[in-house]
């Protein structure tokens, strides 16, 4: 049952990330993107990772793909406005695309493996809790360190899209 | 390791043989670097006093010297060791180093009293004595080295004081090419000393002076290897003591101020050669043909500066023709084996041709910077002292007895005439020109009536006593020195042979019989006798006033004209290399450096201009770039 | 969910990695073949999940929770790219009107 749930998810990610880049008009990019993200969710349950499933629907796409979409259509961009590159272009693309694929695939033929199929995996290490404990412990630090990237970020972004005031 | 733990270990006799070579670099340093705010007089007096606590320190240590005493080493740091080649700054005090010492600060002294009289009105006074100094350094580093390279670098020391002082008047560029020529020529001798030294290690595993001739004395004669390391000794002494070829330096040298031309050019530096040849002695007993090679050049250089002497009317190049034509003599001697008649020689040379040279220079002196002899004359009235102290040198060089030359020459033509009766006639016609040219200098110079201008007539005076004391003392060595040495024939005691024993091996071969020794003398007497009335009666009775250069016709014309050696010089080594040089300078300097170093440049450029295409601006573009890239570093990665 | 639980053991991980490296292809597709800035950006977006998913992946598999607080911090350092990248897309449509990369060509010779 679950190998069919992996296969199922794993096509319609791999379907919604191709149509995010393949479709004309960028507001169906941003719902495939969705679709894509919702699936690697689905993923993330399948991997007993329910907290970081529910925390990257929430960022993702919540937070971000609403982002997009709010800049798509603060700058009015549809498919009449999107341009596109020349076959060429994209052929040369498409080639260097599945070539890096391909080296990627190749060199992890090379790779052992280091997993030692078998032992019955406890369930406990994306639970809220477990991950909160690491989190507060051990990285307590760079958690802050991020809230500081945040709030630097959060003032760039709004002195770069403000308009100026001359 | 500092000076208190050096002159700690070293004590006595060392630490005073250690002072003798420093008292002039102190001086040096005074005069050098607090020259400018030191009066002159105290100037003169502190490099005159400097060479003379040395005199007096190596007159110390002289005493009581004799065949007897053993050599020591003062060894005073480690210079620098590679490998197994180790190398001390060490000084060693033997026969030769005491009387070397002794000719150096003792003639040094002179001169330097001399030189606080006859620069006085000069602006680079105490320039003058600095470099006076250094050059008493550096010979006195020469002589008292203890192995070959500290010696060299008294040689090139020498070399370089040479430099500073034949060009001291350097706003004169004639006085400056004499120097340049000095140095280039002493360089061609240096670099066969050079040669020689690396020679030396190879065969000896040593280049101190007392392991190396120990271990030759083991040696075959005549090996090639001796031979080689023997010529190229030689090759350095005929450029610092200026033999055939190498000589042109020395006439030219006359630029610099006559008292350098005293101390430099005849009474010390040039002897270098002779003292390396007598240093090196057991090696060159051990290479006969070397021996050969030497007395023939120096047999040739005798003849050849002693007959351009009897045609030159600058008082400086005469007297400097005649020091070339005496160095020649003392080669002559060191290739016969005489190598303690050689040192002989060189003590008396050093007396009586500072003496000519200081005379010299205080009639150029009383003739406001005159030197040509056509332009003088009558001189003996004004300069008495001047006169009967150059008159003194004069027969001394000349060979009449008591006078010092006389015991010296004599002794040489003896020895010679043991080896070779042909060099002794050869050497003898030589010695009957060295009388005639000088005494046309001393008639021309002082008899006749004065020739110069009426303004130089009224200016002639005797020089103050700083000058004339020096021609004193060294008029009464050149009369007394020769007893330092008599012939056997006199006194069955020969103080100079003796003495010099435990350096040189006793020379080889018997004396002349006593009959050929008196013949000889008397016929030298006799002959000397006719020259100076033949010289009196042309030049002083008669008048006869040599012509120009110019003016000379036949064989007088190649004489005064030197044998044409310079332009000969100038043609074959001289213009062809200019002529090479401006070739390689038009092609290889200008097309091959020049052009690879442009075409480096302009290939950048156009490589440049090229890449900058490849900067297309288009992001698109970089990023396929990039993943090109990324894909054939993880293909390399793959693959190998 | 017990039988979800059970994909460590059904599936080997190569199939994640797999997975992971066809979906960060796509993205790098993406990138290489649009002109629009906005889907370049989410195409960048497709590349930082797929390596979190691998991130993830490997956590379940080796199980150790410190690749899923990596996540996390990528999931922060993405959510600040995002925002400051459309500020600055911003800014560009404004000057431009448009948010096409080939027309930002001044950079060059």
């Amino acid at each position: 049952m679950g190998d069919y749930i992996f296969y199922f998810l794993a096509f319609l990610s791999i379907i919604s990330a191709l149509m995010v880049v393949f479709s004309k008009n960028p507001m169906y990019s941003v719902l495939y993107l969705v679709l894509c993200f919702f699936s690697i969710a689905g993923h993330y349950i399948l991997l007993s990772a329910e907290f970081l499933a529910f925390v990257h629907i929430i960022v993702y796409a919540g937070a971000i793909m609403v982002l997009f979409l709010f800049v798509l259509m603060l700058l009015n961009l549809n498919s009449k406005t999107e341009s596109f590159k020349t076959p060429l272009w994209k052929f040369a693309a498409i080639c260097s695309g599945s070539a890096l694929m391909l080296v990627i695939l190749a060199s992890f033929k090379e790779t052992q493996n280091f997993i030692t199929p078998g032992s019955p995996p406890a369930t406990t290490i994306g639970t809220v809790k477990n991950l909160g404990t690491i989190l507060f412990n051990e990285y307590i630090l760079p958690f802050e360190i991020s809230s500081v990237l945040f709030i630097s970020a959060m003032v760039g972004a709004v002195i770069l899209a403000k308009k100026e005031l001359d | 390791m500092n000076m208190y733990t050096i002159f700690h270990q070293i004590s006595g006799n060392a630490l005073l043989l250690v002072l003798i070579p420093l008292l002039p670099l102190i001086g040096f340093f005074i005069n050098g670097i607090f020259g400018k705010s030191l009066s002159k007089t105290l100037s003169g007096a502190i490099g005159t006093l400097t060479v003379a606590i040395s005199f007096i320190i190596a007159l110390t240590l002289f005493w009581g010297l004799d065949a007897s005493f053993s050599p020591f080493v003062v060894n005073l740091f480690e210079w620098f060791s590679v490998g197994t080649f180790k190398v001390s700054m060490g000084f060693q005090y033997d026969q030769l180093s005491a009387l070397m010492l002794l000719i150096i600060t003792g003639v040094g002294t002179l001169i330097h009293l001399y030189s606080s009289g006859y620069m006085h009105n000069d602006d680079g006074f105490q320039r003058f004595f600095a470099y006076l100094n250094l050059f008493i350094f550096f010979m006195l580093v020469l002589v008292l080295g203890s192995n070959f390279l500290v010696s060299f670098i008294g040689w090139e020391g020498v070399g370089l004081c040479s430099y500073l002082l034949i060009g001291f008047w350097f706003k004169n560029p004639a006085y400056n090419d004499a120097a340049k020529k000095a140095f280039v020529m002493n360089r061609i001798g240096d670099l066969g000393f050079l040669i020689a030294v690396f020679m030396i290690f190879f065969q000896f595993n040593s280049i101190n002076y007392i392991d190396v001739m120990e271990s030759a004395k083991g040696m075959a004669s005549n090996s090639p290897i001796l031979i080689a390391i023997t010529l190229l000794l030689f090759v350095g002494a005929t450029g610092k003591s200026a033999q055939l070829p190498l000589y042109t330096w020395l006439p030219d040298a006359m630029a610099g101020p006559t008292p350098v031309s005293a101390l430099i050019h005849a009474a010390t530096m040039v002897t270098a050669g002779i003292f390396l040849v007598v240093r090196s002695n057991v090696l060159f007993s051990l290479a006969p043909y070397t021996s050969e090679i030497v007395a023939i050049v120096g047999l040739i250089t005798a003849l050849f500066a002693a007959s351009i002497g009897l045609r030159q009317n600058d008082i400086k190049k005469v007297l400097a023709y005649s020091t070339v034509s005496q160095l020649g003599y003392m080669f002559v001697a060191l290739g016969v084996g005489a190598y303690s008649t050689a040192m002989f020689h060189v003590t008396t040379h050093a007396f009586f041709k500072a003496l000519l040279f200081l005379g010299s220079g205080s009639v150029i002196h009383a003739m406001s910077g005159e030197q040509d002899i056509r332009f003088m004359g009558g001189l003996k009235k004004k300069l008495p002292i001047t006169h009967i102290t150059f008159l003194i040198g004069t027969l001394a060089i000349a060979g009449l007895p008591p006078f010092a030359g006389f015991f010296s020459k004599d002794e040489i033509l003896a020895k010679v005439f043991m080896h070779n009766p042909i060099m002794f006639w050869a050497l003898a016609f030589t010695s009957a020109l060295t009388a005639f040219y000088m005494f046309r200098l001393y008639f021309l110079t002082f008899h006749g009536n004065f020739r110069g201008t009426e303004k130089q007539a009224h200016h002639l005076h005797e020089s103050p006593l700083s000058m004339t004391l020096p021609l004193m003392v060294l008029a009464v060595a050149s009369t007394l020195g020769g007893f330092l040495g008599m012939p056997a024939i006199m006194s069955n005691y020969n103080g100079f042979e003796s003495y010099l024993s435990p350096i040189v091996s006793p020379s080889h071969g018997e004396h002349p019989s006593h009959m050929f020794e008196y013949t000889m003398m008397g016929v030298s007497v006799i002959l000397l006798f006719i020259i100076i009335g033949y010289t009196r009666n042309r030049f002083a009775t008669k008048q006869v006033i040599p012509v120009d250069v110019s003016e000379e016709s036949g064989f007088a014309k190649t004489l005064a004209n030197k044998y044409w050696v310079d332009e000969i010089y100038d043609t074959i080594i001289v213009k062809p290399m200019l002529f090479i040089s401006q070739k390689l300078h038009q092609f290889f300097e200008l097309q091959v450096i020049d052009g690879a170093v442009n075409g480096i440049g302009r290939l950048t450029n156009y490589g440049s201009q090229a890449l900058r295409l490849i900067q297309t601006g288009n992001t698109g573009m970089y990023l396929i770039f990039m993943v090109v890239s990324i894909v054939l570093i993880l293909l390399f990665n793959i693959i190998s | 969910m017990e039988e979800l639980e059970q994909i460590v053991r059904i599936l080997p991980i190569e199939n994640y990695l797999v997975l992971s490296t066809i979906l960060f292809s796509i993205g790098v597709l993406g990138v290489l073949m649009r002109r629009n800035a906005i889907i370049i950006f989410m195409s960048i977006e497709l590349m930082l999940n797929s390596v979190n998913l691998l991130l993830v992946a490997f956590s379940t598999y080796m199980q150790n929770a410190t690749a899923q607080v990596f996540v996390f911090f990528i999931m922060v350092v993405a959510a600040a790219e995002v925002a400051v990248g459309l500020a600055i897309l911003v800014m560009i449509f404004r000057n431009t009107r448009s948010t096409d990369i080939e027309s930002l060509k001044k950079l060059k010779w």
